[in-house]
């Protein structure tokens, strides 16, 4: 019997893998999504990365109301809190000096305070004490928090001019080092 | 999905906790891995707890890179217990290459450690498929089969299942051929090709895949890729048949 007669092991192995490797490219060519380019991860909007920001309107503390979607176009940084919130507490100057500094380009910070477990007036102080400039509002019955599935606060959504989540932080607090970097990137995206 | 809970004023992450339990496990099969081949267990555990240590490092520097005026102002900011500052490609990078230099200076051979290596990282990427069960991420895409569930505000395919079990199966396939004399490495060869080609596989029913130009997602390109490449090297690593070679000489 000569070797060619014999189907080696290795021989076996060469046929399982050019198969393989076939069957995975006619696959992955098969799998091509051409619209899929460019495209959001949904059209759904969802509180997640990658999707559209669900939309919401809220009153402001000084009596204005806000809406998300209005603020297409705008770099967009909603941050929910509560004043006996210690990390909140710790991150909010981090948030005001980073309002501050990017305003002008176009972004936007929104402190969604959660008044269903807070009371406006320590709201009031809580501005007050730490100089709030950013729009502060007012989830008065938690639906917005809900909605954006806020398990913990502080939780903070970086969202792009298009309106799409691009980074969720729960927890805290986020340094000025960390919130810049996350707007720089999403500045960066325009480019 | 059960991403957070709530432990009085702490918030634990799950998938984190899922991600740490695989790596304890996948580390204790590395140990037994390295004795069933006359390994010294120590050094190969120390190697990949250096490797873990650097690749985080490495992870984090490179995040810093995409922002060097705002972390040269505060480097402080660099050891920040924050999993959204890191840069997955470049941890990946300084773990490997930690991996290779520590091995050459401990003088471990290459092959048969990458064996021993093997069933461990099979576990952890079970694990990982937990973790994304745990956390939503890697999810489906909307679809209407029978099986399909609410996530997102869609019905959609439940990838993060998909890919468990896909790697449970890449895990029991290499437990059960672990370790075989057909050549050193190719345990671990076999498993990289199995893990691509579920990955090859599956891709398709993600809803958050990359697109490259003309639709093609860029995990599944990747991951051919990277089939190509294992192949490639088994073939070479390959011993001949004894079995074979004997009847070929009569």
């Amino acid at each position: 019997m000569t070797e060619s007669n014999i189907p080696s092991r290795k021989r076996r192995w060469e046929i399982i893998m050019l198969v393989s490797l076939t069957a995975g490219i006619l696959w992955t060519i098969a799998s091509r999504v051409p619209s899929a380019v460019g495209a959001p991860l949904s059209s759904s909007p969802s509180p997640r990365e990658g999707f559209l920001s669900p939309d919401f309107t809220l009153d402001t503390l000084d009596g204005s109301k806000v809406t998300l979607s209005d603020l297409r176009g705008s770099i967009v940084v909603v941050n929910f809190w509560a004043t006996w919130c210690p990390p909140c507490r710790a991150e909010t100057p981090a948030l005001e000096k980073s309002f501050e500094q990017y305003r002008d380009a176009g972004v936007v910070v929104l402190g969604v305070n959660l008044t269903d477990q807070d009371s406006v007036s320590e709201v009031n102080s809580f501005v007050r004490e730490f100089k709030l400039t950013y729009p502060i509002l007012l989830d008065r019955d938690g639906s917005v928090g809900t909605f954006y599935q806020v398990r913990g606060l502080p939780t903070t959504f970086f969202i792009n001019r298009e309106g799409i989540i691009r980074t969720v932080v729960v927890g805290g607090p986020m340094s000025e080092t960390f919130i810049r970097s996350k707007i720089e990137a999403l500045l960066k995206e325009g480019e | 999905m059960f991403p957070y809970l709530r432990l009085g004023p702490f918030l634990l992450q799950m998938p984190l906790l899922a991600l740490l339990v695989g790596l304890w496990g996948g580390l204790s099969l590395v140990e037994r891995g390295c004795s069933r081949l006359r390994l010294n267990p120590s050094i190969v555990g120390n190697i990949i707890s250096y490797s873990l240590a650097a690749g985080i490092i490495g992870a984090r520097l490179g995040y810093a890179l995409e922002f060097p005026s705002l972390y040269l102002s505060n480097p402080l900011s660099l050891l920040a217990l924050t999993l959204t500052t890191l840069s997955p490609f470049m941890g990946f990078v300084v773990g490997l290459i930690t991996i290779v230099i520590f091995m050459q200076r401990k003088k471990l051979p290459f092959r048969p450690t990458l064996d021993a290596i093997a069933p461990g990282l099979a576990l952890f990427m079970v694990f990982a498929g937990f973790a994304h069960i745990l956390s939503g991420d890697a999810y489906g895409a909307p679809t209407s089969v029978p099986w399909a569930i609410r996530l997102w505000n869609e019905y959609r395919h439940p990838s993060q299942f998909y890919e468990a079990f896909m790697a449970l199966m890449v895990f029991l396939v290499i437990l059960e051929r672990f370790p075989k004399p057909e050549g050193a490495g190719l345990n671990f060869l076999l498993m990289v090709a199995l893990s691509s080609a579920s990955r090859v596989f599956l891709e398709s029913f993600r809803g958050d895949s990359v697109f490259w130009l003309g639709g093609f997602r860029e995990a599944q390109v990747i991951a051919l890729v990277v089939l190509t490449i294992s192949f490639y090297w088994m073939r070479k690593w390959v011993t001949p048949d004894p079995a074979a070679s004997t009847k070929a000489e009569v």
